[in-house]
């Protein structure tokens, strides 16, 4: 009898098993779920639009087909590329003054300071390039596009350094010190090279997560139907262009704005893989 | 000379840093400032409270401008989201930390940092063009017409069949923000020291059992962080979003019909702002959303480091 | 060697920088179609040294950066009204100038699987869509009006703007004029507070919601709902008849007494066969171009002043093509004169160049 009890509630046990196991596999099926439905259309609408003229040629006026969108890829490029040429100096800096100086007085406030820009909304990136760059300059422009998404990236790449550097053990530094090297020698010929290919990661990730950006370029790149290559003119990216053919009726721009979104993802997978590769490369 | 090198080196090396550094603290101040600043006539006509609950936004015949439906907007889009994204989240995140293979813990990580990556634009897109078409199709026409003959009072709750609107946009954010829950909670499990599995094991238990029991009592302060990061996500979350809620501030909202968001609402109407004041309420809500976004990161950063310490504390 | 190539390259590309003038706009989404294809022709014309950059972001976007001087030229289909043009005066000590270049009609854009004739509307029947009034198809009074069309039962989704616009502005300002209801409640501007329905940004947007669901009426220039084959309904005019939009009934409407400064309303019109929602649409220049901070240059003032001639002049070619009406000869002389008054540092390159 009790042995029957006993069989009955292992019984219950691992029927709940099975059913628990069940139930997160289906939870995580459903979790790709949506993840799988896009890049299966990205992959099935965007191919088919791909062409030469879309890399080579400028887009063209609403209801007229042909073209491409050369003009949102290069500025997607420049933009971008600026925007980390801003970020670097100040995210690395930051990351450095958090890693290899723990106990400065300023560390608590900037990491918190950092921390709180790491979890703003993109589009208020946006209203302060705005109100600081658009506003002053009398205009729209590509710089100020590479502004906002400068301002987006310096508190990534502010705490993918200091993560890296944490990384880095403590005997380099100690090795470069009773060498009689200066901190600021240790700093950047020991521990910055030692850390180089989680750097490189952690620049790139910033590229790749700036370069999907729309809501910061609304009201400062503001877009351009030509190659633009002045940054001081409004100039066009890939998600901006994305963003008002996406919401436009005509049905040649819904497939190039496939087209751009299967680049735009194409050129995101390509930094992260380049970021992997580079992580073990160096 | 040496003493250039190394004293006067470090010193100029350390302020260097630290003037970079106060840089990127300054820009966050800057934020803060310039948000306050530009969105203070709109204010000081209205009061900080007044304005957040003010339910008029009506830039033209009265000229008063309430923020109330952009935060309710904001609000039910995330609170759903981060409700339905919750137990698929940690679905995934208990499936790699403790039930997959090696190889297949790897893919799965993998996905979850390319869902991180996906431009949200993308993500918009998809919703124009497949899931708005098909919830309108499959979900809303059938039941709205069934309402119709045969429960009249759901149709002012179901609102208009379009396709935009809460529904979609809550489905697309749902999956956007899968990633920062699962990410968080499957560090946090991995994070669970052994012994406490092997312990739980060698009692007997099954691997739901130790789940149950051992692990996730353990990992929920990394798994609550996880969900206010999502939470944060969802909140600042703009074009996605705009692309398929139906941008109408019309409340009281319904189940189907449109809506808006904090960022929405700036994402539309910030480059067309005739009035000052209209543009001044743009900005005032940009300062609202900077201190939501702010209020969900803290409130997270201060479980996960209660959680940490927790960890520790165990160890 | 190397270093000297790079010398003369950069040498070249700042030449080629100076040489090139990119006069940026921005504004309605109305002629957006038409813009575009004047920036290209232009753009070619020109040999690629004087490049259009026309961002349709929406009439009130428009008004918005021609006052906040972001822009060389905005874009508006309604005019200035008297306080913001008084609002130029005081601010920048010159006039704002309203140059009409092209008309256009607002219609209601419907989609309808299955019905094929197109639908009329009345003034106060629109109204009462854009109210929540009337919430299906099948509704009474549309099926007064329609009396040889089977009208589904569906649900009336209704698509609004989301953003400032004039188009909006021309819709308004008509369903003001017939309905007192909307007049009282909702009025007359280029952002609304809609009582009903789902926002789309730009024309673009609208059509582009109206066009992907079932059930859904919007308002939108005549051209987006021909270049995307939507459905579009005739609108009962002043004198009672039922009037599609093309551009014999544009041009008719905008038959009335012009006003020096351009700045009149169509919409409503008396003419027995106007299309009763039309509009002209507008370029925003300043009068002294000095003013305005976009422009850095006299050579980049001139190749404004150039442009907007061409448009008046040669340009027009493009309007009908694209269902726009091209200026009359009035209108055009009006323009034209408006367009003379343009200085830039005291110098009269208005009429310098109109008067070639």
């Amino acid at each position: 009898m009790k042995t029957l009890e006993k069989d009955l509630a292992l019984r219950r046990r691992y029927r709940a098993e099975r059913f628990m196991m069940g139930l997160v596999a289906l939870g995580t099926l459903l979790a790709f779920l949506i993840l799988f439905l896009v890049l299966a259309y990205a992959l099935a609408q965007g191919v088919g639009a791909l062409n030469l003229d879309f890399f080579l040629k400028d887009m063209r006026p609403p209801g007229e087909s042909g073209g491409g969108l050369r003009q949102a890829i290069v500025g997607t490029l420049i933009v971008d590329g600026l925007g980390l040429l801003i970020a670097l100096p100040f995210g690395l800096a930051a990351g450095v003054l958090l890693a290899e100086y723990p106990d400065h007085p300023v560390n608590p406030y900037l990491r918190l300071l950092s921390d709180t820009l790491n979890g703003m909304p993109a589009i208020l990136f946006g209203l302060l390039a705005f109100v600081l760059i658009v506003k002053p300059m009398g205009g729209f422009s590509g710089l100020s596009g590479a502004f906002a998404l400068g301002f987006l990236m310096i508190p990534i790449l502010a705490r993918s350094t200091e993560g890296v550097l944490s990384l880095v053990p403590k005997e380099i530094r100690e090795a470069g010190l009773a060498l009689g090297l200066p901190r600021w020698r240790v700093i950047l010929s020991l521990v910055l090279p030692t850390a180089r290919a989680g750097l490189i990661t952690g620049v790139l990730l910033a590229f790749a997560r700036a370069a999907g950006e729309a809501a910061p370029l609304l009201f400062t790149a503001f877009g351009s139907p030509l190659l633009e290559l002045n940054p001081l003119k409004p100039m066009d990216t890939l998600p901006l262009r994305l963003f008002a053919f996406a919401i436009s009726p005509y049905e040649d721009w819904h497939r190039q704005a496939w087209a751009a979104g299967l680049v735009l993802f194409g050129l995101i997978t390509l930094t992260s893989l380049l970021a992997r590769w580079a992580s073990r490369r160096f | 000379m040496k003493r250039l090198y190394t004293h006067f080196g470090d010193r100029i090396f350390a302020t260097l840093l630290l003037l970079l550094a106060l840089g990127v603290a300054a820009l966050a101040l800057l934020m803060a400032y310039e948000l306050y600043r530009g969105g203070s006539l709109a204010l000081q006509r209205f009061g900080l409270l007044g304005f957040a609950l003010g339910r008029e936004w009506d830039p033209v015949v009265q000229k008063t401008f309430g923020a109330w439906p952009y935060i309710l907007g904001t609000l039910i889009v995330s609170f759903s989201a981060l409700l339905l994204s919750f137990f698929p989240a940690l679905a995934a995140a208990i499936f790699a930390a403790e039930y997959a293979p090696r190889w297949l813990a790897q893919v799965i990580n993998f996905l979850l940092d390319l869902m991180a990556a996906v431009p949200s634009v993308v993500y918009g897109l998809w919703g124009i063009f497949v899931l708005a078409p098909w919830i309108r199709d499959k979900v809303q026409l059938p039941f709205y017409m069934w309402a119709a003959e045969q429960a009249p009072w759901l149709v002012p709750i179901l609102g208009v069949p379009t396709g935009y609107g809460l529904m979609t946009a809550v489905l697309i954010l749902a999956s956007m923000i899968i990633p920062y829950t699962a990410a968080l909670a499957r560090d946090a499990i991995a994070l669970v020291p052994k012994e406490h599995r092997e312990a739980a094991y060698a009692l007997g238990a099954t691997r739901w059992e130790v789940m149950r029991l051992a692990i996730l009592p353990l990992a929920r302060g990394g798994i609550i962080a996880g969900t206010f990061l999502a939470l944060a996500r969802a909140v600042g979350e703009t074009m996605a979003v705009t692309m398929v809620i139906g941008n109408s501030h019309k409340l009281p909202y319904t189940l189907f019909g449109g809506a808006a968001t904090m960022p929405s609402v700036i994402a539309n109407e910030f480059t067309e702002a005739v009035e000052d004041l209209h543009l001044s309420a743009l900005i005032a809500v940009g300062f609202l959303l900077f201190l939501v976004s702010m209020a969900v990161n803290f409130t997270a950063a201060y479980v996960l480091r209660r959680q940490e310490r927790l960890v520790k504390g165990v160890l | 060697m190397r270093k000297a190539f790079f010398g003369i390259l950069a040498l070249a590309s700042l030449a080629l920088a100076q040489q090139t003038i990119t006069l940026v706009g921005a504004g309605a989404t109305f002629p957006y179609p038409l813009m575009a294809k004047y920036g290209d022709e232009y753009t070619r014309l020109t040999g690629g040294k004087v490049r259009i950059n026309y961002q349709s972001i929406g009439s009130g976007g428009g008004i918005r950066q021609f006052l906040e001087q972001t822009v060389h030229f905005g874009a508006s289909d309604a005019p200035l009204d008297d306080t913001r043009m008084k609002e130029v005066r005081d601010r920048f000590k010159t006039g704002a100038l309203n140059i009409g270049y092209a008309l256009g009609a607002v219609v209601p854009i419907y989609n309808l699987p299955g019905v094929r004739e197109p639908l009329r509307f009345s003034g106060s029947v629109l109204a009462n869509i854009y109210l929540g009034r009337i919430k299906t198809w099948n509704d009474p009074t549309l099926q007064e009006l329609n009396p040889n069309v089977k009208l589904p039962p569906l649900p009336i989704t209704v698509v609004h703007r989301s953003d400032g616009s004039g188009t909006t502005y021309v819709w308004a300002d008509y369903l003001s004029k017939v309905s007192p209801e909307w007049a009282q409640k909702v009025g007359r501007g280029t952002s609304l507070q809609w009582p009903v329905g789902v926002g789309g940004k730009g024309n673009e947007g609208v059509a582009g919601v109206v066009k992907q669901t079932p059930g859904a009426i919007g308002y939108v220039e005549v051209t987006y709902a021909k270049q995307n084959n939507l459905s579009y309904g005739a609108v009962q005019n002043k004198a009672g008849r039922f009037i599609q939009a093309d551009l014999p009934s544009i041009k008719a409407a905008a038959n009335v007494p012009l006003p020096g400064d351009m700045r009149v309303s169509l919409t409503d019109t008396a003419a027995p066969d106007g299309y009763p929602i039309a509009s002209f649409t507008y370029l925003l220049l300043y009068e002294n171009l000095s003013v305005n901070k976009a422009v850095k240059s006299e050579a980049e003032a001139r190749a404004l002043v150039e442009f907007v001639k061409w448009v008046l002049t040669e340009g027009q070619k493009f309007n009908e093509p694209l269902t726009y009406g091209a200026l009359s000869s009035v209108a055009q002389q009006r323009a034209l004169a408006l367009l003379s008054r343009v200085t830039y540092e005291g110098k009269p390159i208005g009429k310098e160049i109109v008067g070639r």
